[in-house]
Formats: C-alpha cells, sequence, structure tokens
C-alpha cells in the first residue's frame, strides 16, 4: 500500500512559538487515521501546518508532489480538504451557496449540481434549510455543512479537525457513519483530529498520539488501546 | 407640493452619486474591516485624469472608459504596493495610512492641475429632461448611469462565480483559501471595482460641483453616511443609505429654513451620529459579534 500523504520531521511556530517538534506521519490511500491527544497537544496544529496556515519546515508529499513550500489554496486545489476547528461557515451566505464555495474552482455546472444533490443525500436536513443563512444553522447542521462543503471540491484526502466538537452523541454518531462510508464507498482517505479518544478509535485503521508538540505513539487501533498509558491517560481505563 | 416633488427628484440624483461613493467604502470595509479614508480623493483624481483625457482630444465616453479601467489598475496596484504590506498590521496605523494616501492624493492633483476651479462637461446636457420642470437632462443621465452599475454590481456578486467566492473571502478569508480561493487577490479585486465605482461618482458628480482637488470633501461626508446608514457591511445598504442621504438633504434644505443651503453638510454628519447613536448596524447591515 503506498502512503498518500507523508509528513517527516516537521516542525512549525506561531511566530517565535514553536508548538510541533518533528513530526513524522503518513496516511496510506483509503485508510483512516486518527490523531489524538490532550488540548494542546499540537493536533490543529498539525493539521494547519500541512495545510500551510502556519510557518512550517520539514516535508510533506502528498501523492507524488511535495506541499511543504506550497500556498493553502494551492494545497486545496491539489486535493486535500481542510475541515477546520470552528467549521469555517461562511455565515453570511446561504447553505447552498456555502456548498458551491465548495466547489469554486471546478469546471463542470452538471456535475456541481450531482454533487450538491449527493451531500444532501447524506445530510438532508441541509436540503431542508438549502435557502436559509448559514450562520442561523445549530452547530450540527454546521458541522454537517463543513463536510459537505469541503467533499463539493472532491479532495482525495479528508482532515477533519475534532467533528464532534459541542455536538449531541446522536448528532456525532450519524456524521462518524457517514465518514465511514465515504471512506468505504468512495475511498476517500481520512485524518481525523480528536479529543474523544474511544470515538477516533472505533473509526481508525490506524492512530498517533500526540503529547506537547510530538508524536509520543503510533500504532494500530487496537495496539493503541492496550497500551496502559494511554489507557489511563486518555481513555479512563 | 411641486416644490416636494422637486426636491426629492434632485435629491434621488445627488444620492445615487452618494449611493456609488457608498458602495466603494463598503466594498473596501467589508474586505479589510476599515473605512477607506482616501476613497474620496481617489475618485477626484480619477476625475482630474479623465479630465485631462477630454482636454486631450479624446471624446467623453472614451475618456469616461479608459478612466474606469485605469482607476481599477490604480485600485488593484494599492491594494498590492501598500495594502498587502500593512494588512497585519494595527488598526490605527492602517487609519493613518489611508489618511496619509488622502494627503498624497490632494496634494498631487493640485501640483499636477492646481487649485483653480475646472468646469467638468455633462454627456447628458443641462436642458430639462424631456422638458420635464421635473428633473435635468444630467440628473436623468447621472440615475440612469448609477442604475445600471448597481444593476451589473448585482448580477456579479449574485450570478458569477468570482461574485460568490468575493462573498465567501470577505465573510471568512481562512475558511475560503482553505477551499482553493485566492483571497489575496479577489481583495485587490476589490479594491480595483472600488476605486473605478468611485471614478465614476467623481465624474457624475464633477459637473455639478466643478473639479478642483477638494472636489469630494463634501461629497464623500454624504458617501460616509450613506453607507453607515445603510449597513456598512451591506451593499444594498449602501445604495439606499446614499439615496436616503440625498433625498433628506435636499428636503431638510428646502423645507427648513434654519438649515438652508449654509448648514446642509450637517444632515450628513448628524445622520451619522443618530445612526451610530440607534441602530449601529444601520438599516441592513447585520450585528458583528467579535470575541475579545
Amino acid at each position: 500500500m503506498t502512503a498518500l500523504l507523508q509528513v517527516r520531521h516537521l516542525d512549525a511556530a506561531y511566530g517565535a512559538v514553536k508548538v510541533l517538534h518533528g513530526i513524522d506521519l503518513s496516511i496510506d490511500r483509503g485508510t483512516i487515521v486518527s490523531l489524538l491527544g490532550a488540548n494542546g497537544a499540537g493536533k490543529t496544529s498539525t493539521l494547519r501546518a500541512i495545510c500551510g496556515m502556519l510557518k512550517r519546515q520539514g516535508s510533506i508529499v502528498f501523492g507524488d508532489r511535495d506541499i511543504s513550500a506550497s500556498a493553502t489554496e494551492q494545497i486545496a486545489r491539489l486535493g486535500v480538504g481542510h475541515v477546520p476547528d470552528g467549521r469555517g461557515t461562511f455565515t453570511l451566505l446561504s447553505v447552498e451557496d456555502n456548498l458551491r464555495v465548495g466547489a469554486i474552482f471546478r469546471k463542470r455546472n452538471a456535475d456541481i449540481a450531482a454533487d450538491i444533490e449527493r451531500i444532501y443525500g447524506y445530510f438532508p436536513v441541509l436540503k431542508k434549510r438549502r435557502a436559509q443563512q448559514a450562520g442561523t444553522l445549530s452547530g450540527g447542521e454546521q458541522q454537517m455543512l463543513a463536510v459537505g462543503r469541503v467533499l463539493m471540491a472532491r479532495p482525495s484526502l479528508l482532515l477533519l479537525d475534532e467533528p464532534s466538537f459541542g455536538l449531541a452523541p446522536r448528532i456525532v454518531a450519524e456524521i462518524f457513519d457517514i465518514f465511514r462510508l465515504l471512506n468505504q464507498q468512495e475511498k476517500l482517505s481520512i485524518l481525523v483530529v480528536e479529543q474523544n479518544a474511544h470515538l477516533a478509535l472505533d473509526i481508525a485503521d490506524h492512530a498517533y498520539l500526540m503529547e506537547t508538540g510530538r508524536i509520543v505513539f503510533s500504532g494500530s487501533g487496537q495496539a493503541v488501546r492496550d497500551n496502559e498509558h494511554i489507557q489511563r491517560a486518555y481513555l479512563g481505563g | 407640493m411641486e416644490l416636494l416633488i422637486q426636491q426629492a427628484v434632485a435629491g434621488i440624483a445627488t444620492g445615487s452619486i452618494y449611493a456609488c461613493v457608498a458602495l466603494a467604502i463598503v466594498m473596501i470595509y467589508r474586505s479589510i474591516g476599515h473605512i477607506n479614508f482616501a476613497q474620496g480623493e481617489m475618485a477626484m483624481f480619477s476625475t482630474f485624469v479623465a479630465w485631462q483625457l477630454i482636454q486631450l482630444g479624446f471624446p467623453y465616453w472614451a475618456a469616461f472608459a479608459a478612466t474606469v479601467v485605469m482607476s481599477f489598475m490604480g485600485g488593484v496596484l494599492i491594494q498590492r504596493v501598500l495594502m498587502q504590506r500593512i494588512r497585519n498590521a494595527a488598526e490605527l496605523n492602517q487609519i493613518i495610512v489611508f489618511i496619509g494616501l488622502l494627503l498624497v492624493f490632494n496634494s498631487v492633483a493640485g501640483f499636477v492641475w492646481d487649485f483653480t476651479v475646472k468646469p467638468f462637461p455633462t454627456p447628458f446636457g443641462v436642458a430639462p429632461f424631456f422638458g420635464s420642470a421635473l428633473i435635468s437632462a444630467h440628473q436623468a443621465g447621472v440615475i440612469a448611469v448609477v442604475v445600471l452599475i448597481l444593476f451589473l454590481f448585482f448580477l456579479f456578486f449574485r450570478f458569477t462565480r468570482t461574485g460568490l467566492a468575493m462573498r465567501a473571502a470577505v465573510n471568512n478569508g481562512s475558511s475560503a483559501s482553505l477551499l482553493g480561493i485566492r483571497v489575496k487577490a479577489l481583495e485587490a479585486l476589490g479594491w480595483g471595482l472600488a476605486a473605478s465605482v468611485g471614478a465614476i461618482a467623481g465624474m457624475l458628480v464633477a459637473p455639478v460641483v466643478f473639479l478642483e482637488p477638494n472636489m469630494m470633501a463634501g461629497i464623500v461626508i454624504y458617501g460616509f453616511a450613506g453607507a453607515i446608514l445603510g449597513g456598512l457591511n451591506s451593499l444594498p445598504g449602501a445604495l439606499i443609505g446614499g439615496v436616503l442621504i440625498g433625498v433628506l438633504e435636499n428636503l431638510v434644505s428646502a423645507f427648513v429654513p434654519v438649515v438652508g443651503g449654509e448648514l446642509k453638510s450637517t444632515i450628513a454628519l448628524a445622520t451619522i451620529v443618530v445612526v451610530l447613536l440607534v441602530r449601529p448596524q444601520g438599516l441592513l447591515g447585520h450585528r458583528i459579534a467579535q470575541r475579545v
């Protein structure tokens, strides 16, 4: 199996404050990888560094291209779909316009219209709210919209930043079911950042654990569950 | 009654010019979060360019079109050379840059074309519009041009991909760039469009107020007032606010003897104060909640 994303020795900083120290991680094609860790461990920063939203150093290879010097919008166009923390909703645009923005650099209108219907198929509540201003949606609906918006770009890799944050368990289950579906049916590769370790391990083929800007453990979902230290610190065992 | 209608119609004509200025102000405000205080002077400078072209023998509409294009390029250039560098600077620093820009345009225009008042032609003529006592041909022409421009803007923002991308970039820049939108390029486009609309406002108002480096000083106050009345972050608001200010200005000065012609510009300032006190988000604007 070949890696879709290969990150090596990645350092990143906010201004003078270094937040990532030599991150190594890789995502195989068609797999779901989760990135776990406590608040402030550097999970969000890792995603931002991959997408060029932070000053970074090291090598980031996506497909067969080195994107470590590419601009954020260029990385997006190559097929990295980043659902940011805070959901990144275009609050003043309608729900449907939010989806259209996701497809902004695709050419064929017929394909775009078909994809909008596809997203409505995954998240029927969005169809009901299609003409509504997106800022008026509930948190769960905005999370669905955020995922839908990014899917509109037809990415080959999905980066999800705490998709469960602040949502009711029922909604979380619904959204994670869709992630599984996307992974199985469309062979979409996914890197999911989560504080909710149980949730993330259930879905993941492989997991990384971060502490203070470093990867401290890497292994299959089961290996992570079996690790005593992790059990105590993150799984409440 | 006839005076009332006449004043109201004349108010709509000047108000549509204020609406153009307000539109330019709102476009910049939406993309960078500040008011561009140099917007009026940029418009004045563009009008001088048009005047120069006409002096060189260009027909009016050729000069008009060339000026719009050059103003667009000038706006893009200002964003590229200046604004890009200070976009992360403190708010006060940015405002000082705008004021600096205002002084530069004003002085350079005075230096190149001097401060004497120059007549500026109108392509519509000054005769009554089809013999109507209500409205002159110039006023009717102004309204027609502004309506056309606003309609084009509406089509652009509503139905084109670039328009959608601009609305998205203004609403949430980092989220837009994660979708592949080149936010900086769109910001430059916004500056270009704002400069073009400002130039059109300048060329339309110059036949009335005459051309000189301080020509826009009075107009831009009404533009600000219109933008604030309509809501600083709403493009339709800018249009409605601008027209309302124009009508209000004319009616108050015609029917409230104390105000008359002398205290006219007080109306704009009073409107700003009242709106900011009573409804700070303006008629069509939305509140922005900011966590600090």
